[in-house]
């Protein structure tokens, strides 16, 4: 018992990337919209974000931002970068996953896959 | 400059720059995106030769530090991204070099003229390139997104409404696989502190001073291999992660269907060539054999319902897509074998040098790479031109196309029959080096499996074949002219393009060609293969 307090105390964010990434997954199978579909893949994007940053922190670290001749304690930096990468990728899928949409809606009047699939079966 | 190790960043960097030249262009001219590629193509193929001269005949592997950090430290670690050409990765970059200028003269006249089309064209190009020079996992990760990215608006320029809601299938099933990708880097990441390929197997394998012994059988690692293992796999539609590769493949155009079936789950599976062999490295594999058995697993299944699939379908794009899913399942299966415990102390003397059978399934693995690439490009320019010219589609309307068609239904012959690996020609010759793993590794349920793919591949060609050639074409089609959608029907028979032509025949001469170059093909990657095997 007293491991999983320990571990939710100080670990939640791992717990909570595990969470997240199985709302995302979820969302995306289960939800009927498209639109909801697109919303649950960047949760998921975003559950990895959270489990990079929680990976670089450092108890007490700064930004990492190190000016010459200075010390201390600095969270690690790479992970961050890994993250803005991530972000601008999925910023970039995002963009085009709601552009298509924008054209299915256009084409068939529908968001919802199962009408989708009867106005596609009718063709 | 006589520095090869420049010519990687050249590779990856001429078409990204060009992609953005081609958007600038279009503003000035109209359908001016063309002549960009054509350029930037050239370019590629100019550094794809120094790069092969320099790899298989001068000092072998190339390094190319980006921004030049080095590797400070008494351990050596790489503080930037490398880029590394070796023997495995030139040989794919040289499949996207050729493929690229081959579907552009394919395009020319066949497919999507915009220049919004040719720069996520070379955006593609470029991305390809990169993942297949990286030596870094997350960098492989940003290049692989890139290939997605640029393949889901490829998929979409079609303008029809199916290739929206592929490319849309295609976008969250992709997506979702590089992601689980990427946690799986993360693990490895946590693991180790390094992101760099050649680092990672190194702390792996415990050799830096201040780790105590490999990580082989760590929780983490593990959990690592598994989510790339299962990102990778969507990324080159292994069943049943397979379900967004055949609606792509038959609602884009023409044109682009041929470039994603040569290229995008080629580079995908090399992708995890790369990580099985060079980051994990068959010494993870001794230590957690279950591993290999589920990769071998996996592929069987995958080779046996790709197959079954293809047989059912009416379509041929659909069928061809299929197919797709078991040989690339051939290809997983023998990555499977170059890594499985059993198969890397198991030798055959073949040809006067012995070799274990994992070395035959890593010669099979990149033979078979690049003759699919070949084989399944062909095939698909050959049938997207028939059903622009003739209006055939389904395999019933192939009825009689081997007198109306004759080239383009002799090259899809020859290719079809290499696909079903018919020597002399590449597909045989790829097969033939993984069954050979397979059977010296005694894994016989594998080796009873390629067998029978190759039969359930020769229903489902054979079938085809037999409409070509051998069924009339009243018996077959009473009303075929109501079914074409109007592009035979018109009157005027549209005559297919020169460009697309040689295309095909050049396909199908370089997939005959191939097969007689088992013997140089396996020289070029000794060097490789040494690194995997005796490090």
């Amino acid at each position: 018992m007293n491991v999983v307090v320990d571990l939710l105390t100080t670990q939640y964010t791992y717990a909570l990337f595990a969470l997240l990434m199985g709302i995302g997954l979820y969302m995306m199978v289960a939800s009927e919209n498209l639109v909801k579909k697109v919303i649950g893949l960047n949760v998921f994007q975003t559950a990895l974000f959270l489990f990079f940053v929680s990976s670089a922190y450092v108890v007490g670290g700064s930004a990492p931002i190190v000016p010459s001749g200075a010390s201390g304690r600095f969270v690690s930096p790479l992970p961050q970068v890994i993250v803005l990468t991530a972000i601008v990728v999925g910023v970039a899928l995002t963009a085009v996953a709601l552009s298509l949409i924008v054209r299915i809606y256009g084409e068939y009047g529908t968001l919802r896959e199962e009408a989708l699939r009867e106005v596609r079966a009718d063709e | 400059m006589s520095d090869a190790t420049l010519a990687p960043i050249g590779l990856i960097v001429v078409p990204i720059i060009a992609a953005a030249l081609s958007l600038a262009a279009g503003l000035v001219r109209d359908r001016s995106g063309w002549m960009v590629a054509l350029a930037a193509l050239l370019v590629e193929a100019v550094l794809m030769i120094w790069l092969v001269d320099a790899v298989y005949r001068g000092p072998g592997r190339l390094v190319h530090e980006l921004g030049a950090y080095g590797r400070p430290g008494s351990d050596g670690f790489a503080v930037g991204i490398e880029l590394v050409a070796d023997e495995l990765s030139v040989l794919v970059v040289v499949l996207i070099s050729v493929v690229s200028l081959g579907v552009l003269a394919i395009s020319r006249r066949g497919g999507p003229r915009g220049n919004a089309f040719y720069s996520a064209y070379l955006l593609l190009a470029g991305g390809l390139m990169g993942v297949s020079l990286t030596g870094d996992l997350f960098n492989m990760f940003v290049f692989l997104e890139i290939v997605g990215l640029a393949t889901y608006t490829l998929v979409a320029a079609d303008r029809s409404a199916e290739s929206a809601v592929a490319a849309l299938k295609y976008l969250l099933i992709g997506t979702t696989g590089a992601s689980l990708f990427l946690v799986g880097v993360g693990y490895l990441f946590l693991a180790t502190g390094t992101l760099n390929m050649a680092d990672l197997a190194a702390m792996l394998a415990g050799e830096p001073s201040f780790v105590e012994e490999a990580l082989y059988g760590d929780t983490l690692v593990v959990a690592g291999f598994g989510f790339i293992t299962a990102g990778l796999l969507v990324k080159s539609a292994i069943f049943p992660l397979h379900t967004w590769q055949p609606d792509a493949y038959s609602a884009a155009a023409d044109s682009v269907t041929v470039y994603i079936s040569a290229l995008a789950s080629t580079v995908a599976a090399y992708a995890f060539a790369r990580v099985m062999l060079t980051v994990f490295t068959p010494a993870f594999f001794e230590v957690n054999p279950i591993a290999a058995t589920a990769i071998v697993t996996l592929a069987s299944v995958s080779i046996v319902a790709g197959s079954v699939l293809a047989v059912m379908q009416r379509r041929v794009k659909r069928m061809l897509a299929y197919s797709s899913v078991s040989q690339f399942g051939l290809i997983i299966a023998a990555i499977g074998i170059a890594v499985h415990p059993a198969a890397v102390d198991a030798g055959i003397p073949f040809a006067g040098i012995e070799r274990t059978a994992a070395e035959f399934a890593v010669i099979g693995t990149a033979i078979h790479l690049v003759g699919h690439g070949l084989i399944k490009g062909g095939l698909f320019a050959a049938v997207g031109t028939i059903a622009r010219t003739e209006g055939a589609r389904t395999v019933a309307e192939y009825a009689e196309l081997g007198r109306r068609a004759p080239v383009r239904s002799a090259a899809i012959a020859v290719l079809a029959l290499a696909l079903v690996g018919v020597p002399p020609t590449v597909g045989f010759l790829g097969k033939w080096y993984i069954a050979l793993g397979a059977v010296g590794a005694g894994l016989w349920p594998l080796a009873v499996v390629i067998f029978a793919s190759t039969v359930l591949t020769l229903t489902y060609v054979a079938r085809l074949l037999e409409r070509l050639y051998f069924t009339p074409r009243s018996v077959a089609l009473p009303d075929r002219v109501a079914a074409d959608g109007g592009t035979a029907a018109a009157g005027e028979p549209i005559s297919p393009t020169v460009g697309a032509i040689v295309v095909i025949v050049l396909a199908t001469i370089g997939v005959v060609a191939l097969g007689f170059a088992g013997t140089e093909v396996t020289e070029a990657l000794d060097p490789f293969i040494a690194e995997v095997f005796n490090s």
